[in-house]
């Protein structure tokens, strides 16, 4: 007796243990990217957004009748841990990637996600090649190349601030080097001089030096490529020695802690940021969600990532299916709404429909000027 | 400074810079590189008086720096909630940093190299460097991975505006401190009955200990005094950057070193002269020929100088014990 209590309760085990895998009929989308370690505050708000764009499609039903299942798998942004989590997530196979969130680790998975045909979007890597060079056909970002914020800020300064001459820091990395670069190019093809072109050491113990060098330049404004506590040094010794240039960097320097750090050495730094969008419905939808859920406003790379869920949701819904060449085929023709604006991907799988603006310091805060351009 | 940070040039200096252009810009560059030389070698006296004395290159010493730029950021913080003047929090927060620093020093060697003194030099190098990776992620893990702010803590100084072009108060003042501290250690050690028993068990560990000096008391001297001046760089150059982070003692460590090997490692003049020669060419390096190269020439200047003295620029040559 005793015995054949213990089988059944076994028996009913196994099978409640069976149960999920029998119902096997969800649609799976992978998540890959920074969920924890220390760039863990730039992958959580992406994979917050998945949660939210999945919750919301299950709570109307699902898609085509199948309720959506998230598949997360964290790379760290690492590459080398990026290469496991893309063979796990194809493995499991997921119908579509959300990610990876970093260059580096989108580089180091993008071969194992096209071997697999699986189309993967990321929300915020701004590495130029990884669209431009067309090597990556499956792949696709729903956030501006770097060499669009050049076409930016290059534009504010040939025409609004009509400088002559310019002078250009980077802090050598593939991020802030491009950046100078992709500016440099751009004015010196519109007869714009080059006064000063370099390369700081960001952990050096004094940046006096360079700013010196800077000041007998004699430029009209000085394009820097680098992130913010690099910036924030350069603009607190460039006012400390009286040397008021004007500094324009991309978007690694509009930053909250730069602000905090510079206080009033920061007044007039311009800085190119993604246009502001928070006026649409969609992103007060978005972002209630989150505070709604999580208690906090929204992190690094939300609304990027919460558009591209929603990109591949419909996509599934339009084409019918998972099939890679008809989700291609519908990312690339359809529109979508997102809290970033109406998108779609152009050919070489760059969101058409995002606008990137100029912002400059003023009053202690980051002000949106009008000087606006939108991709396509 | 914040009264006017914008100020535009002086008209009256407008001619000058005219004429003395070249003049005026190699002071500047010269002068940038003083400042910067002279943290180098505040740090740079850390390892070469621990050299000096167990032949042990303290590689955690860059991490004793950062610790200190960290603990005034703490002290000045609560300091400034409680409404103390910006002088005197620097100078509490400059003491705090100082003391706690020293004790991290100590403790330092006892826990890392102590039990390895008898051990072969490799293995207190190799427990160096373990220590160093330790302090970071101890910082990075207590504290954050993020820049953090350092208030504006100097004084404004309006004698210093005829020669603001070639000088700022934060550039001044890291002078003014780093020199009373070098001349302070050099009178110590000269001087008093501990720098004379440094000196002794420098010259030989083995006698000194047979004429009744404690060596291990002084080898956590040293520890301590050569912490407690890396700290005051890491307090110095903190208000001088406006900002601190858990990685911002590995390269000051490697240029310090640096300094006090060009300078001859074990010698006390010669990590001072060695981080100045450093911090001079680095910062003609950025304003004659460019950024990209100053810590490629830094090091190329190394080479150089060791090939024609081996021992470094003030060092003496002598027979290496292994």
């Amino acid at each position: 007796m005793k015995k054949g209590i213990s089988w059944l309760a076994a028996a009913l085990l196994t099978t409640a243990l069976a149960a999920p895998a029998l119902a096997e009929d969800t649609i799976k989308i992978g998540v890959q990217g920074a969920h924890s370690g220390d760039l863990a505050s730039y992958g959580v708000p992406s994979l917050n957004a998945a949660k939210l764009v999945i919750e919301e499609a299950n709570a109307k039903g699902g898609i085509l009748g199948k309720k959506v299942e998230l598949v997360a798998q964290d790379d760290q942004c690492k590459p080398e841990l990026a290469t496991n989590a893309a063979t796990k997530l194809i493995s499991d196979g997921v119908a579509a990637v959300m990610g990876p969130i970093c260059s580096g680790p989108t580089n180091a998975a993008l071969p194992m996600f096209e071997s697999a045909k699986l189309i993967s979007i990321s929300p915020t890597a701004t590495t130029p090649a990884l669209t431009l060079e067309g090597k990556h056909p499956y792949f696709l970002r729903t956030v501006a190349h770097d060499n669009a914020q050049a076409e930016l800020t290059s534009s504010y300064i040939k025409d609004v601030m009509k400088a002559k001459k310019v002078a250009y820091l980077h802090d050598n990395g593939e991020y802030g080097k491009g950046f100078a670069t992709q500016n440099r190019n751009i004015l010196e093809k519109a007869g714009i001089e080059t006064v000063l072109f370099e390369a700081v050491t960001p952990d050096a113990v004094d940046f006096s030096s360079v700013v010196r060098k800077l000041r007998r330049a004699k430029a009209d404004v000085l394009v820097f490529g680098g992130y913010q506590p690099t910036a924030s040094k350069l603009v607190q010794q460039m006012r400390r020695d009286r040397v008021d240039t004007p500094l324009m960097g991309p978007d690694g320097v509009k930053d909250e802690t730069f602000l905090k750090m510079t206080g009033k050495d920061s007044e007039g730094v311009l800085a190119s940021y993604p246009k502001d969008t928070s006026s649409l419905e969609m992103y007060k939808k978005a972002r209630e969600a989150h505070v709604k859920q999580f208690g906090t406003e929204p992190g690094f790379g939300f609304y990027n990532a919460y558009a591209a869920m929603q990109a591949i949701l419909k996509a599934i819904e339009t084409s019918g299916g998972t099939d890679t060449a008809k989700l291609l085929e519908a990312l690339k023709s359809n529109e979508v709404e997102t809290p970033l604006g109406k998108l779609s991907f152009n050919k070489s799988g760059d969101a058409a429909g995002l606008g990137l603006s100029v912002y400059v310091v003023k009053g202690g805060k980051f002000v949106e000027t009008d000087h606006t351009i939108t991709l396509h | 400074m914040a009264s006017a940070p914008f100020c535009p040039l002086r008209p009256g200096r407008t001619a000058a810079h005219k004429n003395g252009m070249d003049v005026q810009y190699f002071i500047e560059l010269f002068f940038s590189g003083l400042t910067r030389g002279s943290i180098y070698a505040l740090i740079a006296l850390g390892y070469t008086l621990v050299y000096g004395i167990i032949e042990l290159i303290n590689f955690a010493h860059g991490e004793i720096y950062m610790l200190g730029a960290f603990t005034a950021l703490l002290v000045a913080g609560v300091l400034g909630i409680m409404g103390f003047p910006a002088g005197g929090i620097l100078v509490v927060a400059a003491l705090a940093a100082i003391i706690w620093s020293a004790a991290y020093g100590f403790t330092l060697e006892k826990v890392a190299y102590k039990p390895l003194r008898g051990a072969p030099r490799l293995s207190p190098l190799i427990s160096a460097i373990g220590m160093s990776i330790f302090l970071q992620n101890y910082v990075l893990l207590a504290q954050t991975s993020e820049y953090l702010p350092f208030p504006r803590l100097l004084p404004d100084m309006e004698f210093l505006d005829y020669i603001d072009n070639i000088m700022g108060p934060s550039d001044f003042l890291i002078l003014v401190c780093s020199m009373l501290a070098m001349v302070a250690l050099t009178l110590f050690i000269r001087y008093t009955k501990m720098g004379k028993a440094m000196r002794a068990t420098a010259q030989n560990r083995k006698m000194a200990l047979l004429l009744g000096i404690n060596a291990d008391r002084i080898i956590s001297l040293t520890f301590i005094v050569g912490s407690a001046l890396a700290a005051l760089g890491g307090v110095l150059i903190a208000s001088h950057m406006g900002q601190v982070n858990f990685s911002i003692g590995f390269l000051a460590g490697l240029k310090a070193f640096t300094a006090a090997v060009l300078g001859g490692i074990g010698s006390i003049p010669g990590a001072v002269v060695g981080g100045l020669v450093l911090g001079i060419a680095e910062s003609f390096t950025t304003g004659y020929i460019s950024g990209n190269y100053e810590d490629a020439l830094a090091f190329a200047l190394l080479i150089f100088i060791l090939i024609f003295r081996p021992d470094g620029i003030l060092g003496k040559a002598k027979v290496q014990k292994v």
